[in-house]
């Protein structure tokens, strides 16, 4: 019974996280926020779930595999996040109204001829 | 479908499947109103995530642990699909500024 609980609950949770980060993605304004929800809500769900699989059939070969991918997730997510935000900022996305500090722009004034500078610093 | 497990497990699974079925489709009108590139490919990202949250979810309802394989080759194809799409925008990103000088 104990474990039927655990894995209900890691179920549970983790098509929840799942469901936070679609959310996130469809309603958050720029683009580094929607892939900060997508990767850390997606990963934790997607890791949540696999693990509720181990839980269910208890068997070594199960729990290896769960864990080698829950394994791979946690070492590329970070990088493929990095790596589109990176890309992304580069071909000049527009910040959200409300960003507080743009350090890059800040350092590299004629570097971003197309963005405007109020729109990103100071503007109320 | 649901054959194994208790009434508890059966009730989770169904909310499980609903609730990534929304996922789904979430991802996908981000994926279509996408107002940038790079909108679209974190829309890709979030879309094997929830295939492979879908797939262990499909395991505990058949009690098939074979398809753990397919989430592993899900995993790999966004990744490197992530990685050569942002390949491409940053190059169409240093073109446009080379053109600019």
């Amino acid at each position: 019974m104990m474990l039927q609980i655990t894995i209900a609950v890691l179920l549970f949770f983790g098509s929840l996280f799942v469901l936070v980060a679609a959310i996130g993605v469809v309603r958050l304004p720029d683009l580094l926020m929607k892939m900060h929800a997508s990767t850390k809500a997606g990963t934790l769900g997607a890791g949540l779930t696999l693990l509720s699989v181990a839980f269910v059939f208890g068997e070594v070969s199960v729990a290896t595999r769960v864990i080698a991918i829950i394994f791979f997730l946690l070492l590329t997510a970070p990088v493929a996040a990095h790596v589109i935000g990176r890309a992304g900022y580069y071909s000049g996305l527009n910040l959200w109204k409300g960003t507080v500090v743009d350090e890059f722009f800040a350092d590299h004034p004629g570097r971003f001829p197309s963005r405007n500078s109020e729109n990103n610093n100071k503007e109320k | 479908m649901f054959s194994s497990g208790s009434i508890l497990l059966q009730s989770v699974l169904i909310f499980t499947f609903g609730a990534l079925s929304i996922s789904l489709i979430l991802a996908m009108i981000r994926l279509i109103l996408g107002p940038s590139l790079p909108d679209r490919v974190v829309a890709l990202d979030l879309i094997a995530y929830i295939v492979i949250t879908f797939i262990g979810a499909y395991v505990i309802a058949t009690g098939v642990a074979d398809f753990l394989d397919a989430a592993i080759v899900v995993a790999l194809i966004a990744f490197l699909g992530t990685l050569a799409f942002a390949r491409y925008v940053q190059q169409a990103a240093d073109k446009e500024e080379d053109d600019k000088i």
